[in-house]
C-alpha cells in the first residue's frame, strides 16, 4: 500500500470540510456572475440598438452589483487554485499531470479574458466609447463562459475519467488524445445543467429585485422592465433546466449508478420496479431508508423509462464504495423541490401575462421575492449531490479521497479552516450586504454609473450618503457577523 | 551549468515568466497598498487607488497563473512546496482577500472608509510579507521524502525567510511609489518620489542582505556564484544591478516621470535573474530537479500549444487596457 496515505482520518475531514465550506462559498459568486455578464451584455446590446435610457439605466445599475459580486468571485477563487496544493498534494501530483493542464487552459483562455476587460467595463465607457465598451462587455462574458467549460470540464473528468493511463506508483497520465479527457462522459450534461442554472440563478435574483420595487411602486418602469424579463427567462429555461438535469441524472445512473441509488434512496434493490421516495431517513449504517413514503414504480419509470424495470440498490456495491446516502438523498431532493418551484413560479408569470396583471399581482412579486435566493441554494444542493456523491473517491472508482490528501496536522487544517470561516462570513457577508443595499434602491433615470464623479472617486456608485440620496426600505435585516455597517 | 534546452526547461522559463509578471505587476498593486496610510485621506487616497482600480484584477490573475502552471507543468513541486509553506500560503490568500474587497467595499460604505482603507494596507502587508517568505522558504531548501513533504509545520520560519519577507515588502513599495509617481498629481505625486527615494535605499540595503546571505544555504549556490570563471558571467548581475540603482536615485532627484518605474521593473528582472543563478536546475533547492518534477510530456506540450497562442493575445489587450487609462488620474475619475 502507499505510504503516502493520510492515517490522520481528523486532517482528512477537516481538509474535507475546508474543501467543501470553500468551494461552496466561491461557488456563489460565479453562479451569479455567469449570469449577470449575460444580462448586462443583453443590457447593453439593446441599449445601443434601441437608444432607449430605460435598458443604459438598467446596465449601470446592474453592473455595480455585479462589480462587488466579481470581485468577491475573483478573490474566494484564487483560493481554490491554490488548495488543491496545500490540502491535497498527494491528489496534485497523482492527477496533476490530466487537470493541471485544463485548469491552466481555464487561466489562459478565460480569467485573462475576464479581469483584463473588466477595468474597461466597469471605468473606460468615456474612454473608448459605446462600441469599444460593448466589445469589452462581450469579453467579459464570454470569459465566464469559458471558465466555466474548462472547470467542468475538470470537474466532470473526476466524475467519469477516461483517456488515462496509470503508472506503476499510482500516478495518472493523459492518453494520447486530450479530446476523450476534455469531453468525458458525463462533461456535455454537466455543462449544459450548470449554465442554465446559472442564468436562472441570476433570473430569480433579478425577478426577486424588480419585485421588491413593484411591491414599492406599481409604476416603476425599470423595476417593470427587469421583472418582465427575469421571469420570461423563469418561464422559458426552468423547463429546459428540469429535461437537461433528467438527461444529466440518466447519464449518471449509466457512469455512476452508486451515485443515483443514494439520490434515490434506494439501499434495496429492486428487481420489478422502483418506487420514487418522496420522503425518508437514511440509515446508512442500517443500509434502510426510515420512515420512507415512496410512489411505486415512478424511479423505474423515471430512470428506465419502464415502470416494471429493475433497478439494483446499495446492496449490490460493495461498503466501501458507497456514497454517504444520508446526505446527497436530502440534498438532491432540495433542488429538484427548488426546480420545480422555479417552474411553478415561471407558469405563474405566463398566466399573470394573459390576465395582464404581471406588474399589479402582489402575491406573484411576494413569491417572486420570496424566490429571489432559490438560485443559489439550489446550486449548492446541486453541487452537494454531485460530489459527495462521488465519495470515496476523488477521482470516481481510481483514487480514494482518504488517498489524495496532503500530509498535514490537524491542527494546521483546524487553524486554517477556522480562519477561512471567520473571514468568509464576515467580508462575504459584509458585500452581501452591500449588494442587497445596492438592490433595495429603486434604479433611476440617468442612473450614475461605476465612473461617476459625485465624490471623486471612479466607483462611488452614486450611493454615498448624502441629501440627494433616498434612502431606501430597509433589506437584509439579518445580524451579520463582524458588520458595523 | 548547462542548460540543455528541452520541453521542461521551456516550461521553466515560462513558470519564471509569469511568476516575474506577477511579482512586478501585483508588486506595485501590494507596494501601493502597503504605503497607503502614508497618503493623506481623501483625494490622495482616492487618486492612489484609481491609479490601479481598473488593473489590480488582470495584475492578479498572473498568480493564478503561476500556481495553476506550477501544478499543470510540475506537480510534484506544487504538491511539495505547498504544504511545506502552509500557513504561509493561507496567510496570503487571506491577505489578498482582503486586499481585493477592498478596493470594491470602500467607495461602498463612507462610515467604515477607514477600515477598509485598513483592511487594504493590511492585506497587502500580509500578501507581500508571506510571499517574501515563501522564496525564502523554497531557497533554504525544504525536506522531501518520496514523494510529499515530509518537514514541520514551522520548518519556512527563520532568520533567512524573515529577511526574505521584509525584503520582498521594501522591494514591492518601490514599484507602487514608482509607479504611483507616473499616475498621480498634486501633493500625493511629490509624495510617491519621496517615497520611492526611500524605497530605493531600502530596496538596496535588502538586496544586498540577501545575496550576502544566500550563498551560504547551500553548496551549490555558493559554487555558482564565486567559482572561476563562471564568476566572470555572474557577476554582471551584482554589477548591473549597481548601475541601475545609480541610475534609478538620479531619475528619482530630476522627477522624471516615467524612468524610476522603468529602472525598478530591471532591478527586479536582476532580482529574478539571480535567483535563477541560484536554483538552477532546482525547482526545490536540493531536493527536486526541474525534471523531477516535472508533468508527462503530453501534458507539457499540451499546454505548450496554448501558451504559444494565446500568451501573445493575452499581452496584446492587456497591453490595450494599460493604453486605455494611460496618463494621469484624476480625482474625479476618468473622463
Amino acid at each position: 500500500m502507499d505510504s503516502l496515505v493520510l492515517t490522520d482520518v481528523t486532517a482528512l475531514t477537516l481538509a474535507r470540510i475546508q474543501f467543501a465550506f470553500t468551494v461552496s462559498f466561491h461557488f456563489i459568486f460565479p453562479a451569479f456572475s455567469i449570469g449577470v455578464a449575460s444580462y448586462l451584455a443583453v443590457l447593453e446590446g439593446l441599449w445601443l440598438k434601441t437608444g432607449k435610457s430605460l435598458y443604459l439605466d438598467l446596465f449601470k445599475y446592474w453592473l455595480k452589483i455585479f462589480a462587488i459580486a466579481f470581485a468577491m468571485g475573483v478573490v474566494s477563487g484564487i483560493v481554490m487554485s491554490y488548495q488543491f496544493g496545500t490540502n491535497w498534494a498527494v491528489f496534485s501530483d497523482k492527477a496533476g499531470g490530466v487537470i493541471g493542464p485544463l485548469m491552466a487552459y481555464e487561466v489562459l483562455t478565460a480569467f485573462f479574458l475576464e479581469a483584463g476587460f473588466l477595468g474597461v467595463m466597469l471605468f473606460g465607457m468615456k474612454k473608448v466609447g459605446p462600441r469599444l465598451h460593448y466589445a469589452a462587455t462581450l469579453m467579459v462574458a464570454l470569459g465566464t463562459f469559458i471558465s466555466a467549460f474548462w472547470i467542468l470540464s475538470v470537474n466532470s473528468w473526476m466524475q467519469t475519467p477516461q483517456g488515462y493511463v496509470v503508472t506503476p506508483d499510482g500516478r495518472l497520465l493523459p492518453g494520447p488524445s486530450w479530446l476523450p479527457i476534455i469531453f468525458n462522459p458525463s462533461f456535455p450534461y454537466r455543462l449544459v445543467h450548470t449554465v442554465i442554472a446559472a442564468y436562472l440563478t441570476t433570473a430569480f435574483v433579478v425577478g426577486a429585485v424588480g419585485a421588491w420595487h413593484l411591491l414599492q411602486d406599481r409604476a416603476n418602469l425599470h423595476a417593470r422592465k427587469m421583472f418582465s424579463m427575469a421571469m420570461w427567462m423563469a418561464a422559458l429555461v426552468a423547463p429546459v433546466q428540469i429535461v437537461a438535469g433528467d438527461m444529466h441524472g440518466l447519464n449518471t445512473l449509466e457512469h455512476q449508478p452508486a451515485k443515483v441509488m443514494a439520490m434515490e434512496g434506494h439501499y434495496q434493490s429492486h428487481p420489478d420496479g422502483a418506487p420514487l421516495y418522496l420522503f425518508g431517513i437514511p440509515d446508512d449504517a442500517k443500509q434502510q431508508l426510515d420512515y420512507a413514503v415512496g410512489v411505486p414504480k415512478v424511479s423505474s419509470l423515471i430512470l428506465k423509462h419502464d415502470p416494471n424495470a429493475p433497478l439494483a440498490g446499495l446492496d449490490t456495491i460493495p461498503r466501501d464504495r458507497q456514497p454517504p446516502v444520508e446526505i446527497v438523498f436530502w440534498s438532491f431532493r432540495i433542488m429538484v423541490g427548488l426546480g420545480f418551484l422555479m417552474l411553478g413560479l415561471g407558469l405563474w408569470s405566463l398566466l399573470a401575462r394573459w390576465r395582464k396583471r404581471l406588474y399589479d399581482w402582489p402575491m406573484l412579486h411576494r413569491a417572486a421575492l420570496l424566490m429571489g435566493p432559490s438560485g443559489f441554494i439550489a446550486v449548492i444542493a446541486g453541487w452537494v449531490t454531485t460530489e459527495v456523491g462521488r465519495q470515496p473517491f476523488t477521482v470516481y472508482g481510481i483514487l480514494r479521497t482518504a488517498q489524495s490528501a496532503s500530509p498535514l496536522a490537524a491542527p494546521a487544517v483546524a487553524a486554517s479552516l477556522a480562519a477561512f470561516v471567520l473571514v468568509y462570513f464576515a467580508l462575504f457577508g459584509i458585500g452581501t450586504w452591500y449588494i442587497l443595499r445596492l438592490m433595495s434602491h429603486p434604479p433611476h433615470v440617468g442612473e450614475r454609473g461605476v465612473a461617476s464623479t459625485e465624490r471623486a472617486p471612479i466607483r462611488t456608485a452614486g450611493i454615498t450618503p448624502g441629501p440627494t440620496q433616498n434612502p431606501g426600505p430597509e433589506v437584509g435585516r439579518e445580524p451579520l457577523p463582524g458588520a458595523a455597517g | 551549468m548547462a542548460v540543455n534546452v528541452d520541453l521542461t526547461t521551456v516550461w521553466a522559463f515560462i513558470i519564471a515568466f509569469a511568476v516575474f509578471m506577477y511579482v512586478v505587476m501585483d508588486g506595485f498593486d501590494l507596494g501601493i497598498g502597503i504605503l497607503f496610510p502614508t497618503f493623506r485621506r481623501g483625494e490622495e487616497r482616492s487618486q492612489a487607488m484609481n491609479a490601479i482600480a481598473p488593473v489590480w484584477d488582470g495584475n492578479e490573475t498572473w498568480l493564478v497563473l503561476g500556481g495553476g502552471g506550477l501544478f499543470a507543468a510540475f506537480p510534484l513541486a506544487y504538491a511539495v512546496i505547498l504544504p511545506a509553506a502552509y500557513p504561509l500560503v493561507i496567510a496570503m490568500l487571506l491577505g489578498l482577500i482582503f486586499r481585493g474587497v477592498a478596493f470594491e467595499f470602500r467607495w461602498r460604505d463612507h462610515r467604515h472608509e477607514l477600515f477598509w482603507d485598513f483592511a487594504f494596507f493590511f492585506g497587502s502587508l500580509v500578501a507581500a510579507m508571506t510571499q517574501g517568505m515563501i522564496l525564502g522558504a523554497l531557497l533554504q531548501g525544504i525536506a522531501v521524502e518520496g514523494r510529499s513533504y515530509a518537514g514541520g509545520w514551522l520548518d519556512w520560519l527563520s532568520p533567512y525567510s524573515l529577511l526574505t519577507g521584509i525584503g520582498v515588502v521594501i522591494g514591492y513599495t518601490l514599484l507602487g511609489a514608482s509607479f504611483l509617481a507616473m499616475k498621480v498629481t498634486g501633493r500625493a505625486e511629490e509624495h510617491a518620489y519621496r517615497l520611492a527615494g526611500r524605497a530605493g535605499i531600502g530596496t538596496l540595503a535588502l538586496m544586498a542582505a540577501v545575496s550576502l546571505a544566500t550563498p551560504f544555504l547551500f553548496r551549490q549556490y555558493w559554487d555558482r556564484w564565486f567559482e572561476w570563471p563562471s564568476v566572470l558571467i555572474v557577476a554582471q548581475v551584482p554589477l548591473l544591478s549597481a548601475i541601475l540603482f545609480f541610475a534609478l536615485f538620479r531619475s528619482i532627484a530630476k522627477r522624471r516621470r516615467y524612468r524610476p518605474f522603468l529602472i525598478s521593473l530591471g532591478i527586479f528582472a536582476l532580482g529574478m535573474a539571480g535567483l535563477g543563478i541560484s536554483m538552477w536546475p532546482y525547482v526545490v533547492p536540493g531536493a527536486l530537479t526541474i525534471w523531477d518534477a516535472a508533468a508527462p510530456e503530453r501534458s507539457q506540450v499540451f499546454m505548450l500549444v496554448g501558451v504559444a497562442i494565446i500568451m501573445p493575445i493575452i499581452l496584446a489587450y492587456t497591453a490595450w487596457a494599460y493604453w486605455v487609462f494611460r496618463g494621469k488620474v484624476a480625482e474625479e475619475g476618468y473622463h
